[in-house]
């Protein structure tokens, strides 16, 4: 079962003369225990495709299957419900939120899931061991370089054991060293059988990682690698 | 959630302390501000405060104010005296004649006159010496503010004298009367000697003082001796209110109090509703980061509000203490006694930070609510 599928999928942004067509009938999967990126050239939709499927924005036509629920017939308030139990976000910028420690920064999804602090910051603590920063885990993120705080946004991301991790560029502000431990945890914590990870990248030395690759242009997905292709890709 | 929005708040020390000390100065200059404009206006009845003993003033009945008397004919007191539910009623003089002592300073004075026999009206508040000893002939009582306006830097002391209108008289007791509207020293005599001091008029009664008897109460007095005089009688409580109106309505006091506290209420919302609202503009990578994991709009609308509410009630109790602190200081000086903090004015200026921070929460949150949680992956 795909993780994701999306079929003539569309979405636009403005209307009438100033209307653009962001997502042109784009057809996309994601399997579950699979990597698979989301490689393009800028404005090619990428970032779109990621907030659609995300839930983050709403697609105006075509179909979306995530995680076998069609998001089109789920209301806001569900919708959002969906996304914190379901989906772990990595973000190019790491988005730590800077009064937070590291470990409260990785408990944020558990408590906005109603899970106690407490029993949240154990958790937390848990990951942030596997990830290497168990010494750092009470550090503010302006304590932490800029490959511990993808570490930290990483164990954040999955803390609440979502069956989808949706990664905008997670390597980018990274060094190729950094950004290819980054991606060895990713790999190594983040899939599982029942688990899909999409990442979205520019940074084609990290597309060994995965195990298929979307190319995006124009609002579609123009081509589609699965892994033995991927090895001769990178 | 709550100890997130607190962390946020909290985390930029400059920010924080820049938004708690704009709330704190706007919540101080308001509560100042109402406070003096209230301390001035209620210095306007305090003679009639600091008789304690009747309950209802007779005057003539165009007389609006404690300073603007018309004097009434010996004849009213008996008038008055005569009405049903008058326990008793005494004669009380106001004038303002000039004191001079002996090293030849000088003041325009309070001067009130009170019943001889039974020397109603007279301060009871004594600092020095006993207001009984007023029956001792050519004595005066008068305030400490007034005395150490007459002797700058002087020891408090009894048996001084002083010239009226070519009268010695002794001081006998130094009171603690209230502040007056104008600093003029508050002198006590008795009727038949302040008089004197004021210069003769043709009539020279001032007010009637009167209480009722048991089972009538001063308003239903004042009601049976309008009807039966033709003067003016109110209690004291309305004499009271009566100056403050009086004030309010002929004087710039409340425009000029009314602007300052109207720029500290604008100055206050912009500054700390601005400063509150660009703190939530610099937090919006934040609040979309929140939005995206999935924390609902409700949980970040009760996150702001949360951060409002805490910075207000904060720079509330800052600033409040620093008018208590004022108000402590300012209270024990001569010339700024009877200053006041009413609770009215305390609730008044938290019903103001109050809107403050609802009108800056309520900017804040539309921007949160207006915010796509999409904006998150945009570096």
């Amino acid at each position: 079962m795909n993780a994701v599928e999306t079929r003539g999928i569309k979405k636009y942004f403005g209307s009438g003369e100033t209307r653009v067509e962001a997502l042109r009938e784009t057809d996309f999967e994601a399997r579950f225990g699979e990597l698979t990126f989301v490689v393009g050239p800028s404005g090619s939709g990428k970032t779109t495709l990621l907030s659609v499927v995300a839930g983050l924005l709403n697609h105006d036509g075509g179909s979306l299957q995530v995680l076998d629920s069609d998001m089109a017939t789920l209301s806001d308030a569900e919708r959002l419900s969906f996304r914190r139990q379901n989906i772990g976000f990595l973000f190019q910028q790491y988005n730590l939120l800077p009064a937070l420690t590291a470990v409260e920064n990785v408990a944020v999804p558990l408590i906005a899931n109603r899970v106690p602090r407490r029993r949240a910051e154990v958790r937390a603590a848990a990951l942030l061991e596997t990830v290497g920063l168990a010494p750092r885990m009470h550090a503010i993120p302006s304590e932490l370089s800029g490959g511990q705080k993808q570490r930290v946004a990483l164990a954040r991301a999955l803390v609440h054991e979502p069956k989808l991790v949706i990664c905008d560029e997670p390597t980018a502000a990274l060094d190729h060293k950094t950004g290819d431990a980054v991606m060895n945890l990713l790999a190594e914590h983040a899939l599982s059988p029942d688990r899909a990870v999409v990442v979205v990248t520019h940074d084609t030395r990290v597309l060994q990682f995965g195990d298929r690759i979307a190319y995006m242009d124009d609002g579609r997905i123009v081509r589609t690698e699965e892994r033995t292709d991927v090895a001769e890709a990178s | 959630m709550r100890f997130i929005a607190i962390r946020m708040l909290t985390a930029e020390r400059s920010k924080y302390l820049g938004l708690i000390f704009a709330i704190a100065f706007c919540t101080f200059l308001l509560q100042n501000q109402s406070s003096i404009f209230a301390g001035i206006l209620k210095r306007t009845g305090s003679q009639i405060a600091d008789v304690t003993d009747a309950s209802v003033w007779v005057m003539d009945p165009k007389t609006e104010y404690f300073e603007q008397t018309k004097a009434l004919k010996d004849t009213d007191l008996l008038r008055v005296r005569g009405v049903p539910g008058v326990d008793w009623a005494v004669r009380l003089f106001k004038g303002s004649p000039i004191a001079k002592t002996e090293s030849g300073k000088y003041a325009v004075t309070f001067m009130i006159g009170i019943d001889a026999s039974t020397l109603v009206g007279a301060p009871r508040k004594m600092l020095l010496g006993r207001w009984q000893d007023l029956v001792r002939p050519d004595s005066v009582i008068i305030d400490r503010a007034g005395y150490q306006l007459l002797y700058p830097g002087e020891p408090e002391r009894l048996g001084r004298t002083i010239e009226l209108n070519d009268h010695r008289v002794t001081i006998v007791g130094i009171s603690d009367a209230s502040a007056p509207f104008v600093s003029w020293p508050v002198m006590h005599a008795r009727y038949s000697e302040a008089v004197l001091f004021q210069g003769q008029e043709r009539k020279q009664l001032s007010y009637v003082l009167a209480r009722p008897v048991a089972g009538v109460t001063p308003e239903e007095l004042c009601a049976r001796i309008e009807k039966a005089t033709g003067l003016r009688a109110r209690t004291t409580d309305q004499f009271r209110w009566d100056c403050i109106r009086y004030y309010m309505r002929n004087t710039g006091i409340p425009v000029n109090f009314g602007i300052t506290i109207a720029i500290a209420l604008v100055v206050g919302t912009v500054v700390a509703g601005q400063t509150f609202y660009l703190f939530t503009v610099d937090n919006l990578r934040q609040f979309g980061t929140l939005k995206a994991i999935g924390v609902a709009d409700r949980t970040l609308v009760g996150m702001i509000l949360l951060q409002g509410l805490m910075a207000g009630a904060i720079g509330f109790a800052i600033g409040t203490g620093m008018e208590v602190t004022f108000v402590e200081i300012f209270l024990r000086k001569i010339a700024t006694r009877g200053l006041i903090l009413l609770w009215q004015n305390v609730a008044l200026t938290a019903g103001c930070i109050l809107f403050v921070i609802v009108l800056a929460s309520w900017l804040s949150i539309r921007r949160v609510l207006r915010l796509e949680a999409a904006t998150v992956f945009r570096s």
